[in-house]
């Protein structure tokens, strides 16, 4: 187990190797990685020539990425970044995981189309113990794009711009579907700060402290006409909202089914009452379709399941009768006789490939992180998570774990001692984009020049009041792994 | 492939690899386990699973002994019966099996396990964490030893009563290799002074516990308990007859573990993972197991039952 | 608790780990690179309990800095460096004064002045594990020193440990005190088995050491393990398991990598004889791991050594330094083109790492809990892989058996119990030490070579703490493995202690409970909770809380016999069982 990351987590303590390289160099070393793999002529010939397409392109756009200079980017040394290309190459199976140091950068796609290119230059996909594996931080965040919770997609991924999918969904529906893609969350921001924008439904997300740049955001959520937030917590969000409906909490409040980052969607059950006046989302929806005129009724989870299967092909085959027997099931699963879809990219291996056609190879270009060091500001500060907490806490603040750390500026010693900073000390954290005050403490899992801070505590010290919200045109997220900043004692 | 084997005079055939264990139970075959669980590595510590194989001078732990091709197994023969019955004595005798699994009991009617003849059982004692391999104090004989001892609270989440440790190992090993991989707790000492221990008997916030509660989710006596489950037992509103235990999946990360929510007076009081299921096999994080507070308005003045007062003051704690 | 450890505490383990190819360079270079995990936890695990040994020898207990900082430069999780320290008697996790005498008191010392040391202790250092002045003490289990009764061991931070005996009180404080620097000499009786040549290389080279690794050499692996075979030897550990099956069986495995090991943890109160073998002539002992090693194709080899006997460890060290600087081990043994390396572990105070896979986990760095068979060590031992597993004196045979022919050898004794027999003589004889004799000797026999009981004999322990006790009407049992079958005992580790009028046999009885009390792994509940029951039925007698309840006994012996995972379990309550049967107790 090679584990790669600016900082040596537990992860990367439990690893084999453990490679620091700097934050936002995750395709020098891709690249380096895959120019060494192709040079040492440890290519699958015959899965690329068979499953991928554009291999010379790629080899091309990775010529220049020979170890010196991968050592040079990443700041790691060559010999083990080749040492990593063979073993990965050589071995009989081989998985690349990843989270969201790959994506929250503003390369993000490209950091893992930078990886794919490995797994499709040694076949390491598509089969059982190889792969590709995104995991995921959110328990549904899945399931949120496989009902079509995405600007350009109806449930079940189809195409929105497709007129014989939105023909299905319009005629079991009775209404138009706008033909267009809507805007991801980057986009409503710009829309928002261009005017065109001016009403926000927001369910279950708390954008007022969760983006980068919170200050900005405040202000365009601010100068809204009218936001109306659904939640089971009154939120930084719900504050600003001039309606405020109160949500049963999906996993333990109400019924329905969930999908986890393996694609596998499986039955989320009501345990308790919820408390108040608070209401399922199902049941939320009903009544305000009814309020506008256009009411369905009210029907049950399994009810809208039933007709989602109806329309989206990949669930037809998961009756909540089987999800509840077979312990969930893995989409694709188009019928009930068949048994779910272990491995997305088995198809890489068949015979006679899907129309489909072979994966290409996308050479991709390293771009050093946007928000650059300088005199100014010339420590990197990179965000993250711990064990016991949850995105900006809302949740997991509702219980009391020992090894909470709160909001704290974790530094290492070395730096402590350079800039006379001691543990417990209150600092002032200055970026581009604003300041914070946060105390220190030392941890072993950083170098000297680089900092680190969790993003649970955003009452305590907001840390994306400092991240830039410069952000990823091809996926909308922003840079939250590479900010610049200076610190000074308070 | 497969093997064969005769147990009881029946004729059984499991796969290759398989257990006795697993061959009894494939014939619904009963025999009583504790220190074994599905999702863990046999350590055959209790012997409570023993059988009697055909040629064996000594009896053999069903749950770890994987069957040959023609062995000829006994399982309710005197022999069995017998050790069965000692070990069950042993524990009983030494043990609080107060809040164990209600199997344990029905066992130990079945062997016909007297824990009473073995004479008074001593009081609590203070320094059964400090004491040295091979330097017991010798017996007095007046009474009759037991690993009774103080509980250890030492956080909000779970709380240890090595008062009811059968030493089964289980919780060692899902903090180490068989789940967790966290290492936090290991057997130190030796004899009847084994225990289980963090290095120098520190405090779990003191030592590498992640708080996962995969321990307690391995747990069979009830030594290591949720503190929302300690304190309701403490107040006497525990009652899991009135309990309803729903499946539903964790609202955390993506990973998709699945949940078992005890519930109380429409409060969950207790998370447990069903074992049976591949996500995870039973172990879940420390979000999983303890993160469900958010849903509950223990804060406010609706929590006005006697579980929600409970849970209020052990919350607050 | 403060966790930093102190420079001496870095200094003892930074030395060990010198002079072991550890290879560790796991603390994060620059920041940028680390290499730990699991595997590199499992490469350097086994360096585990010698780490603790170094730190209690050199600061004379474990502390919390030290065990941290052990675990950090071996990658072991601190609970588990805990749970292994604390398994093991010799290893103190709190502090003890530096000078810390370990005081006999097992069945044949404590007739033998072990109370009048322990009083004289007492009254000079207070109670006993203390850390404050300048000395402490506590009881022992037997030291192996049972034909010079009574013994003490000396633990000394910063010093080389050291055993007097016989001991008495001015003596121990004497020594205690600095004043005198005794030298344990061995008193080894001259026997077949004693090879000449012990005080070097040398000599033993030029009284014929050596020879036996030729013959095997040129007759190659199979012909010596035939050898083996034809002699028909048996184990002389206890088990008596023939020893050519056990080679055959590990040669006869493919595998990367195999192991040889000499099991020298002789703990069994009453047994004393490996430890003569390997303080008398060490270097007999390396050759026939050497010729194990080249028979069976392991290429590594490991004597594990009881921790109470510094004298044997210091010699057994010096032997292997010796042959390794000649060339008789390492790559190419003796150029006969095969290599094999040899390393001594020492034990830390535990009577159950005599048991063969308590003592392989041991080597691993855990506890010393014995595994369940099967797998048998010969297809999965040390690390998993094929190993060999003998005791000292059956490995020293070895080259008996290989000068002379299998066939040859086995003339001597009967046609089940072939060869030679070393027997351990204490307690109430003329004479104890170490006999040697030819296998089909009777118990009188043996008596009338130690000279003879000294009183009326109440009893004899056949076997040891393990075996059973006999009276003076079963003196003609003739000491075969079969005449002791047939005549329902066993002779163990060739264990005869006699007992006469004098003694209380309940006394003993709870003190050999008391020992297993002591010495059980505490793994399987039979054993762990049956031996502090039995211990409890016997002190209930013994200090007059009420009779012994026989039909408990039986029921908990029953229940360790079948259901406990090894040896000492099965065996725990025997002796116990005998005394009673004899209407002793």
């Amino acid at each position: 187990m090679y584990a790669v990351d600016p900082r040596l987590t537990s992860s990367a303590k439990f690893a084999d190797v453990w490679l620091g390289i700097d934050v936002g160099s995750d395709i020098a070393l891709a690249n380096t990685i895959g120019r060494e793999i192709i040079a040492a002529g440890l290519v699958n010939e015959a899965f690329v020539a068979h499953s991928t397409m554009d291999f010379e392109a790629y080899k091309a756009g990775v010529e220049e990425w020979t170890l010196e200079r991968g050592e040079q980017v990443t700041g790691v040394p060559a010999e083990i970044i080749k040492q990593l290309a063979h073993d990965y190459a050589t071995a009989k199976t081989a998985q690349i995981c990843w989270t969201l140091g790959i994506t929250e950068h503003l390369n993000g796609t490209d950091n893992v189309i930078a990886l794919i290119s490995l797994a499709l230059l040694t076949g390491h996909v598509g089969h059982y113990g190889s792969g590709l594996v995104p995991i995921r931080g959110q328990n549904n965040v899945q399931g949120g794009g496989d009902m079509g919770a995405l600007p350009n997609k109806l449930p079940g991924f189809q195409d929105i711009e497709d007129d014989e999918a939105r023909g299905k969904f319009e005629s079991v529906w009775g209404v138009k579907v706008p033909p267009n893609p809507g805007k991801h969350i980057s986009l409503m921001f710009e829309a928002m700060e261009a005017g065109e924008l001016t009403g926000l439904y927001v369910i279950g997300e708390n954008p007022a402290q969760s983006e980068a740049d919170t200050a900005h955001v405040r202000k365009l959520l601010d100068d809204l006409e009218f936001i109306v937030v659904q939640d089971i917590f009154l939120t930084a969000t719900a504050e600003l909202a001039d309606v405020v409906f109160p949500a049963a909490a999906g996993w333990a409040e109400s019924d329905g089914t969930s999908t986890s980052s393996e694609r596998r969607v499986q039955r989320i059950r009501k345990a308790i009452e919820p408390p108040g006046e608070a209401r399922d989302d199902l049941d939320i929806l009903s009544a305000l379709a009814e309020k506008m005129g256009n009411g369905w009724g009210y029907p049950t989870a399994e009810d809208v399941w039933d007709e989602l299967r109806s329309l989206s092909p990949m669930h037809a085959g998961m009756s909540y009768e089987r999800l509840e027997s077979e312990g969930g099931l893995q989409w694709p699963c188009p019928s009930l006789d068949h048994p779910g879809t272990l491995f997305l990219h088995s198809w890489l291996w068949d015979e006679v490939l899907p129309p489909r056609g072979p994966a290409p190879f996308i050479p991709v270009k390293w771009v050093p992180p946007v928000d650059p060091l300088s005199d100014d500001f010339p420590i990197r500060l990179t965000t993250g998570r711990a064990l016991d907490s949850y995105n900006t806490g809302v949740q997991s603040g509702g219980y009391r774990s020992p090894i909470r750390q709160g909001a704290v500026l974790e530094i290492c010693e070395a730096d402590g001692t350079n800039w006379d900073i001691r543990e417990g000390d209150t600092v002032k954290i200055s970026s581009r984009r604003g300041a914070i005050e946060v105390p220190v403490i030392y941890a072993d899992s950083l170098r000297p020049g680089l900092t680190f801070m969790t993003f649970h505590h955003p009452d305590e010290a907001d840390v994306n009041q400092l991240t830039l919200d410069a952000w990823d045109p091809k996926s909308g997220t922003a840079e939250f792994k590479a900010t610049a900043i200076r610190i000074e004692k308070v | 492939m497969s093997v064969t084997v005769t147990i009881n005079g029946q004729s059984v055939s499991v796969p290759d690899g398989a257990t006795l264990l697993e061959a009894c139970r494939s014939e619904e075959i009963d025999t009583p386990t504790l220190c074994y669980l599905e999702n863990l590595t046999p350590v055959n510590a209790c012997r409570v699973c023993v059988v009697e194989v055909e040629g064996s001078r000594t009896l053999v732990p069903a749950c770890s002994r994987p069957a040959e091709e023609g062995m000829v197994v006994q399982t309710e023969t005197d022999r069995v019966k017998h050790s069965r019955k000692m070990v069950l004595e042993f524990l009983a005798s030494s043990v609080d099996l107060s809040t164990a699994d209600s199997t344990l009991s029905g066992w130990m009617e079945t062997y016909g396990a007297d824990p009473s003849r073995y004479g008074t059982p001593a009081p609590p004692t203070e320094d059964r964490d400090h004491r040295h391999a091979g330097h017991h104090v010798a017996a007095s004989g007046a009474e009759t030893e037991t690993v009774a001892q103080p509980a250890k609270i030492d956080n909000g989440l779970y709380m240890r009563d090595y008062s009811k440790c059968i030493l089964c190992y289980k919780c060692v090993e899902a903090c180490g290799e068989d789940a967790q991989n966290t290492f936090a707790i290991a057997v130190a000492g030796r004899g009847f002074d084994a225990r289980i221990s963090t290095e120098f008997d520190v405090g779990l916030t003191d030592s590498a516990c992640v708080f996962c509660g995969n321990c307690i989710g391995v747990c069979p006596t009830g030594a290591l308990m949720f503190r929302s489950e300690y304190e309701l037992r403490q107040a006497g509103v525990w009652n899991e007859d009135e309990q309803n235990v729903t499946r539903t999946v964790c609202s955390y990360c993506g990973v998709g573990c699945n949940l078992e929510l005890h519930t109380q007076d429409n409060r969950i009081v207790k998370v447990t993972s069903p074992m049976d299921h591949s996500v995870t096999d039973g172990h879940l994080c420390i979000k999983g197991r303890f993160g469900y507070e958010y849903v509950q308005n223990l804060d406010d003045d609706l929590a006005t039952t006697p579980v929600d007062i409970v849970l209020r003051v052990a919350r607050n704690s | 608790m403060n966790k930093v450890a102190t420079e001496a505490e870095r200094g003892a383990v930074d030395g060990l780990l010198d002079s072991l190819p550890a290879g560790w360079d796991g603390n994060p270079l620059d920041g940028r690179l680390a290499f730990s995990g699991l595997h590199r936890s499992q490469q350097l695990r086994h360096l585990l309990l010698p780490a603790l040994d170094a730190v209690q020898s050199e600061i004379g207990w474990v502390s919390p800095g030290a065990l941290d900082y052990i675990c950090s430069t071996l990658i072991v999780p601190p609970a588990e460096a805990y749970g292994v320290a604390t398994f093991y008697a010799l290893i103190s996790t709190t502090p003890l004064a530096p000078i810390v005498v370990h005081v006999c008191d097992d069945i044949c010392c404590r007739d033998r002045g072990a109370v009048e040391i322990i009083g004289a202790l007492r009254t000079v250092f207070g109670e006993p594990r203390s850390a404050e002045g300048p000395a402490t003490w506590m009881t022992s289990p037997c030291l192996g020193q049972c034909d010079r009764a009574p013994a003490v061991f000396i633990q000394r931070a910063g010093q080389d440990d050291l055993v007097i005996a016989p001991a008495n009180p001015a003596s121990v404080l004497a020594v205690v005190d600095g004043l005198i620097q005794p030298m344990t000499v061995s008193t080894a009786s001259t026997t077949l088995l004693g090879r000449p040549g012990g005080e070097s290389l040398e000599a033993y080279q030029q009284g014929g050491g050596y020879v036996a690794l030729a013959v095997a050499a040129s007759q190659g692996p199979d012909r010596t393990i035939a050898e083996i075979k034809a002699s028909n030897l048996r184990g002389r550990g206890g088990a008596a398991f023939p020893a050519g099956i056990k080679w055959e069986a590990v040669a006869g495995i493919a595998s990367d990598c195999k192991y040889v090991i000499c099991n020298a943890d002789e703990s069994e109160p009453g047994t004393f004889k490996d430890r003569d073998l390997m303080e008398s002539n060490p270097y007999a002992l390396v050759e026939a791991m050497t010729i194990a090693g080249f028979a069976t194709g392991a290429t590594r080899g490991y004597i594990y050594i009881r921790g109470e006997y510094p004298l044997a460890t210091a010699r057994l060290r010096s032997a292997i330094r010796e042959a390794y600087a000649a060339g008789l081990i390492g790559s190419d043994v003796g150029g006969h083109g095969f290599a094999f390396d040899l390393e001594l572990r020492r034990g830390q105070g535990a009577y159950i790492c005599g048991e063969e896979t308590a003592l392989m986990n041991s080597i691993e760095g855990k506890r010393g809990e014995p595994r369940n068979k099967p797998p048998f060590p010969t297809v999965s031992g040390l690390f998993g892989k094929p190993t060999v597993i003998n005791n000292v004196e059956t490995l020293v045979n070895v080259i008996d058996i290989i000068e002379q022919g299998g066939e040859t050898w086995a003339q001597v004794g009967t046609a089940d119990s072939t060869g030679p027999k070393l027997f351990c003589l204490s307690g109430a004889v003329a004479k104890p030490g170490v006999y040697e004799v030819a296998f089909g000797a009777t118990l009188r026999d043996l008596l009338d070579l130690a000279g003879g009981a000294t009183g009326d004999i109440q009893a004899i322990l056949l076997g040891g703490a393990a075996g059973s006790f006999v009276t003076d009407d079963q003196l003609d049992i003739p000491l075969t493995f079969e005449g002791s079958r047939a005549a329902g005992v066993s002779l163990g580790s060739g264990v005869i202690m006699v007992f006469d009028t004098s003694t209380d046999m309940t006394d003993v009885a709870r003190r050999l409970a008391q020992f297993f009390r002591d010495e059980s792994c505490g793994q399987c509940v039979p054993c762990r909770v049956g031996t502090a029951r039995i211990e409890e039925n016997l002190a209930r007698k013994l200090n007059g809380h009420g009779d012994l309840d026989l039909q408990l006994i039986d029921d908990i012996d029953i229940a360790m016999k079948d259901a406990s995972i090894c040896g000492l379990g099965h065996t725990a309550a025997t002796a116990v069982r005998s005394l009673i049967d004899l209407g002793l107790i």
